[in-house]
């Protein structure tokens, strides 16, 4: 068809412009002067020589990976009517929304900054300079006073936001009726039911291998585990991302995890990387943000208490220190529904020409944000290697989980797919719930906004982030949230508060992950 | 291919209804708009005309996969000539059907409605102006201050050569002296430094700029 073709030939010039700016393209680029001197390049034949010399030294490989990385993460392009706010969020009720909590994040921030009387950022004096840098590797050691400082907010502030979210278009009667949502959310986003899940996620189904539950003390290696892992070092040796990405859906083997991360998330460790981050490193070094408090006060409550992430502390600041003077995360906003909180130089309000980004990533972090990076901790040692898996799988899932969008795998569909799956599967456990005014949501909030960090444990963590990464997609929380619900159902039916219901849920540290999914998809009876 | 804007004018929706608008409690779920083009000059009577009448040209064209939910709710559609059912030359009135069969929403419609047609082929757009319509007595913008006059230095450069040409022909052995050129010859490329503010960071960037 005419109009597919079209499509397809404006996609095509889309990625290409993206990827003319690379790093990859300068190496492509010299490359194909370099291979001029190879015997078998002949000049009548100049281009499918070259083409043919791409393929068989792997850089064909390497351009395939960065075009399907950019499949993954830039959204098609759009309408040439629409505006850019159209791509961040198409609903003009969210992006309002979204804009005023915004404001009111900011408004937090500001008050908390006049009140300390701290400056938004200084540079730091030499000897404070020359000390931070010494102590960069055990940053953890320091304890500043952080008592005055609070976190900006807490998801269960986020998820007051959600739940007062209106369309005003929307028959939002007083009255129940079969218009209004019996859960939390009240807006009318498409989700997918359990047949479609079904289809989504085949490769969870009974009869496919799984890791997380055929890889078990009692299985014997030979039927699954030993081929699933030779599988895995061929796809590595192949390094092509595509095949990593359905791979890693039956999930990763330990050993190779960090590699098949790395290579779905297309992040190789170049010198000009490295290099990278020592500059975001000496960025830390000479000036001090105020955001700088707020991530130190975020680690010390969080992920400095966990039994399984308090060793990784110092990580932890050089990752998150670090994410914060990063500029280049700013072109994520592209398609992310928020937008980067502007500050005016001391004098200037007001003035275009002297508007910065605050902080310079335009992330604000919030209660919770260091629990994204600890358990990647567990696979990458390296700071630079680390930062660049963190910082990508950010743009690509996590930024989904705190800003108000109707994208699929946006934390207002999440919520409404976790309240519809369980209400239309499990709606006695639903109505009692309600009944006691223990909305299933405020519980399953905390686990989704943190994509389950901090409450699994680390293993089974890794294994569901594994699906993350394979699916490309967050959709696997709701249905995760909903299969916690239906596993300890029993107990649930007999709570009669809010608080009683917060105990039976509060721990989840023994639970298995994949037998959770694979009952609740596929061995359940409706 | 260009296209040409088609100034149209988009009458106000009429709801369709069964019963009387006031009194009845349900919304309605069919919208008409009817969009006419004052720049199509009227149609005049003759004796041989065919009288004007209405065709379907797209039916049952989805908007939105499911009438209850968000998916689809506001976005930007462009609807195109090879998708009609019939040939849209002399298009005198076009007239959109909407159907909304949700009771979920208050009100619904089409904004920003723009008609385009397809421009004329000109053979003049295949090169540039210039190439076509050579303009004989322009003044050439000066590419930089304090440079000479370009028509000034080709002829010099034109004396220089004839002069060369002449000396060649004479073939006599009597020693040349040497040639000067008074004035300075245009840069081929400059560096300009330019300082650019991305991200919210001033950083500076060197732009070579080639004639």
């Amino acid at each position: 068809m005419l109009q597919e073709e079209s499509d397809l030939s404006l996609i095509i010039a889309q990625i290409v412009q993206k990827l003319k700016g690379s790093n990859l393209y300068a190496q492509l680029e010299r490359q194909a002067w370099a291979s001029l001197q190879r015997p078998e390049i002949k000049l009548e034949s100049l281009k499918e020589d070259i083409k043919e010399f791409f393929k068989i030294s792997g850089w064909e490989k390497k351009l395939q990976n960065a075009v399907y990385s950019e499949l993954s993460v830039f959204p098609l392009p759009s309408h040439p009517a629409a505006p850019p706010e159209h791509l961040k969020e198409p609903l003009v009720y969210m992006r309002k929304a979204q804009g005023s909590w915004e404001k009111r994040i900011l408004k937090s921030l500001n008050s908390m900054c006049t009140e300390l009387s701290i400056p938004l950022a200084r540079k730091r004096p030499v000897g404070e300079q020359k000390e931070l840098l010494n102590k960069w590797n055990e940053m953890g050691t320091d304890e500043p006073d952080l008592s005055l400082f609070r976190p900006v907010y807490a998801p269960k502030d986020f998820l007051e936001v959600l739940i007062n979210l209106r369309n005003p278009n929307y028959e939002n009667g007083d009255s129940l009726s079969f218009r209004t949502h019996l859960g939390l959310i009240q807006v009318p986003l498409k989700v997918k039911d359990i047949p479609e899940l079904k289809e989504f996620f085949v490769e969870l189904g009974l009869t496919t291998g799984q890791l997380g539950i055929d890889d078990s003390t009692q299985v014997p290696p030979e039927l699954f585990e030993n081929e699933h892992v030779r599988i895995g070092q061929k796809v590595l040796t192949e390094q092509d991302s595509a095949a990593a990405q359905q791979y890693i859906r039956q999930g990763s083997p330990t050993a190779l995890r960090a590699e098949l991360w790395a290579l779905i998330l297309n992040i190789s460790s170049h010198p000009e990387d490295i290099l990278y981050y020592e500059q975001l490193k000496t960025n830390v070094i000479q000036h001090d943000l105020l955001v700088d408090s707020l991530i130190y006060k975020d680690v010390k409550l969080t992920a400095s208490n966990d039994d399984y992430y308090f060793v990784f502390e110092d990580y932890l600041y050089q990752v998150l220190l670090c994410f914060s003077r990063d500029t280049s995360v700013l072109s994520h906003f592209a398609y992310n529904s928020a937008s980067p909180p502007k500050s005016y130089i001391r004098g200037k309000l007001g003035l275009e020409e002297y508007a910065v980004f605050y902080p310079p990533n335009g992330v604000i972090p919030f209660h919770g944000f260091s629990m994204y990076v600890a358990p990647l901790c567990f696979l990458y040692h390296e700071p630079s290697k680390l930062y660049q898996i963190f910082r990508e799988m950010y743009v690509r899932f996590f930024f989904r989980l705190h800003s108000i969008s109707s994208h699929p795998s946006g934390i207002v569909s999440l919520c409404l797919l976790f309240e519809t799956l369980l209400q239309t599967y499990l709606p006695q456990l639903f109505y009692h719930l309600r009944e006691i005014g223990a909305q299933p949501l405020r519980i399953s909030f905390k686990w989704m906004v943190r994509a389950f960090s901090g409450y699994l444990a680390t293993d089974q963590l890794l294994l569901l982030w594994d699906r993350i990464l394979g699916y490309n997609s967050l959709e696997i929380l709701a249905v995760l949230a909903a299969a916690v619900f239906a596993f300890r159902a029993v107990n649930l039916m007999e709570v009669t508060s809010l608080a009683a219901a917060e105990a039976v849920l509060a721990d989840l540290s023994t639970l298995k992950v994949m037998p959770l999914l694979q009952i609740f998809l596929f061995a359940t009876v409706t | 291919m260009s296209r040409v804007s088609v100034p149209c004018h988009v009458k106000g929706t009429v709801a369709l209804q069964v019963g009387d608008v006031r009194t009845s409690q349900g919304r309605p779920g069919v919208l008409v708009i009817d969009v006419t083009f004052p720049s199509v000059a009227p149609f005049e009577h003759t004796s041989t005309h065919t009288p004007a009448k209405w065709v379907t040209c797209l039916r049952d064209f989805c908007l939105m996969p499911d009438p209850h939910s968000e998916e689809g709710a506001q976005e930007y559609v462009s609807l195109f000539k090879h998708q009609m059912l019939c040939d849209m030359a002399q298009v005198l009135e076009l007239r959109l059907i909407l159907r909304q069969p949700s009771p979920l929403w208050l009100s619904f419609t089409v904004e920003e409605l723009q008609i385009f047609q397809q421009g004329p082929k000109s053979p003049s757009m295949t090169f540039p102006k210039w190439l076509s319509h050579p303009v004989p007595c322009e003044q050439p913008t000066p590419l930089l201050e304090g440079l000479p006059d370009p028509s000034r230095v080709s002829s010099e450069v034109q004396q220089m050569w004839a002069l060369t040409e002449m000396i060649r022909a004479s073939h006599t052995s009597t020693r040349i002296g040497r040639f000067d050129v008074s004035d300075h010859f245009p840069l081929r490329g400059s560096l300009w430094p330019e300082w650019v503010r991305s991200d919210g960071l001033l950083c500076c960037r060197w732009m070579a700029v080639m004639t």
